[in-house]
């Protein structure tokens, strides 16, 4: 085990015009680790998943990877120092089929140059087509040969997407709202899911605002409000915390339960 | 074979060619409407070698698509910055200004053309379009054709997954600039003559109606697009004045009827052109016909499946 965590957030800041979206956030993630990023919408959860995968870029602060700063390597690098993301809307490849769209997770972890002129379905089999199929069967997501995707029901999508950043092999996966859209039986398939996905030593960071799912996915949450860190720490005491029942619910409530919780 | 019929196998096989090349470009979701700026670049790099230089075939058609090829890499760069209807004007303005260049250059023939001295017939097109539906089957099956189809799709996503999407979107606008220049040479060769007036605006919006009518989603697409094309109107020249005895039979009009005239062929083709457009907007040939058409058994199994789940 190392001292150094997987991901440092060091005083992140990202202004959009004259509004600063994010303010001077840091939080560390060990690895292994399971940390939660909540906060009431536009709180710029999703933004700081942009800035650690690259689409944005920030105005000051640093981002190490296992100790490496990343936080200039250009978005389409990231993934090879081993972070691969989920999107809050499911973006597959709409013409892709469903072990294309995992073979395309593969894509970072390809021979390069020549890799890219090897088929993958001349005869209809190859490595990179096996290793897809055999990740998908062991997520449990039986597909047909060719299907598409735009076929599938939403859940079964929504895991193609946790599959297909799987594919790059991960040591950090981003999960922007996982079970958004899901019912009650998809959420429990999804929570055991990202539980073996965790047991296989991935690291997860989570946006979530369903809260059940966590309190008993992650043991840690970071919570945002207007781009400030407001609270770091254990799930279990986050509801009780004054700083976030202000964000979620205003003032007048938060001093109330903060008397009942005196009392 | 009769003339008529070489003359159509020809220009058929120019055609596809031409229109790969467009597809290369349209596959990673690249509008390119300068075909015909591309084709005139290789049909006059191979007729001013052919017919100033006295270089022979083997030299020409390879020259015609190096210099298109090399032409199309350099111009994908800034270009490629473009982004939808954007791409599709600068295309088409790199057309016009190629036009406009060849037009006042006395070293091309300016607007009287060029002869070409060397003649081919018509295996030599018809074993270029092989080539050409042969090298993009392959690299649509690679890895890289995989990359390409991601590209069409989703570019940030693509670029999050580690494609370079610039390399991936110059490589293959290049690569079909080539291919287009390769359809260029073939042209010059095959009618021994090249004129300006040829490769017009009209030309590069046909070849990219192959190209989207046909289908960009498979290399089948550009394929049937081309040959549509090429040979309904060609039907049409026949089967116009039997439908006009038709028609006119029903009312009652027996006998010599006059032929209809040559332009109502193209109406025709505008029609069926809309139709299309309306019934099969992602092209006549689409990735899950392929699909559906090379694994009829897994197809049945899946509908079986599906029913399962469903009761």
């Amino acid at each position: 085990m190392s001292t150094v965590p997987l991901l440092s957030v060091e005083n992140l800041s990202i202004s959009f015009g004259g509004l600063k979206v994010i303010d001077d956030v840091s939080f560390t993630l060990e690895q292994g680790g399971r940390l939660a990023l909540i906060g009431p919408n536009g709180a710029g959860k999703t933004t700081i998943f942009n800035l650690l995968s690259g689409v944005y870029r920030q105005d000051a602060g640093h981002v190490r990877l296992g100790g490496q700063l990343i936080d200039t390597v250009p978005s389409r690098q990231r993934i090879g120092f081993g972070m691969a993301r989920s999107f809050q809307n499911i973006r597959l490849m709409p013409h892709l089929g469903v072990v294309e769209n995992v073979m395309l997770g593969q894509h970072s972890r390809a021979d390069r140059p020549g890799g890219l002129l090897a088929p993958l379905s001349f005869l209809g089999r190859s490595k990179a087509r096996a290793e897809a199929e055999a990740l998908l069967a062991e997520m449990g997501i039986e597909v047909m040969p060719g299907q598409d995707v735009s076929t599938l029901p939403y859940g079964i999508r929504k895991k193609i997407e946790l599959v297909r950043a799987l594919a790059a092999r991960p040591r950090l996966l981003l999960l922007d709202e996982p079970a958004a859209g899901l019912n009650g039986a998809e959420t429990e398939e999804l929570m055991a899911f990202l539980d073996r996905i965790s047991a296989s030593g991935v690291t997860l960071l989570v946006v979530e605002h369903d809260m059940g799912l966590v309190r008993s996915l992650c043991t840690r949450a970071v919570v945002l409000n207007f781009g400030r860190k407001i609270y770091d720490g254990p799930t279990a005491e986050v509801q009780r915390d004054p700083l976030v029942l202000e964000a979620y619910l205003g003032p007048r409530h938060s001093d109330k339960s903060e008397a009942s919780d005196v009392a | 074979m009769s003339g008529y019929w070489i003359g159509i196998i020809t220009i058929l096989a120019i055609n596809i060619v031409f229109a790969y090349g467009i597809f290369l470009a349209v596959a990673t979701g690249q509008l390119n409407l300068g075909g015909a700026g591309f084709q005139a670049i290789g049909a006059y790099s191979a007729a001013w070698l052919s017919a100033e230089m006295g270089m022979p075939l083997y030299v020409t058609i390879p020259a015609s698509i190096l210099v298109t090829g090399l032409i199309g890499f350099a111009f994908a760069f800034p270009i490629l910055r473009l982004k939808g209807v954007y791409l599709v004007l600068g295309t088409f303005a790199f057309a016009e200004v190629v036009v406009g260049i060849i037009i006042n250059s006395d070293a091309l023939g300016g607007a009287m053309g060029l002869p070409v001295p060397d003649y081919i017939d018509w295996p030599v097109p018809v074993a270029g379009a092989v080539v050409a539906a042969l090298i993009c089957f392959y690299i649509m099956s690679t890895r890289l054709g995989l990359v390409v189809r991601a590209v069409h799709d989703d570019d940030v996503v693509s670029d999050l997954m580690g494609v370079d999407v610039r390399m991936v979107r110059v490589a293959m606008f290049a690569l079909g600039a080539g291919l287009a220049g390769l359809s260029g040479g073939l042209y010059a060769h095959a009618y021994t003559y090249v004129e300006v007036q040829t490769f017009n605006s009209a030309l590069s919006i046909y070849v990219l109606l192959y190209v989207l009518l046909g289908g960009a989603q498979t290399p089948w697409g550009p394929m049937v697009g081309a040959a549509f094309f090429t040979l309904v109107p060609e039907l049409l020249r026949n089967l116009l004045p039997q439908m006009k005895v038709a028609v006119m039979s029903v009312f009652g009009v027996e006998g010599a009827v006059t032929p209809p005239d040559e332009s109502w062929r193209f109406v025709l083709l505008g029609v069926v052109t809309v139709l299309m457009m309306v019934f099969r907007s992602e092209g006549l040939v689409t990735r899950q016909l392929v699909e559906r058409l090379s694994h009829p058994f897994r197809r049945r199994s899946s509908n079986a499946t599906q029913k399962e789940a469903e009761a």
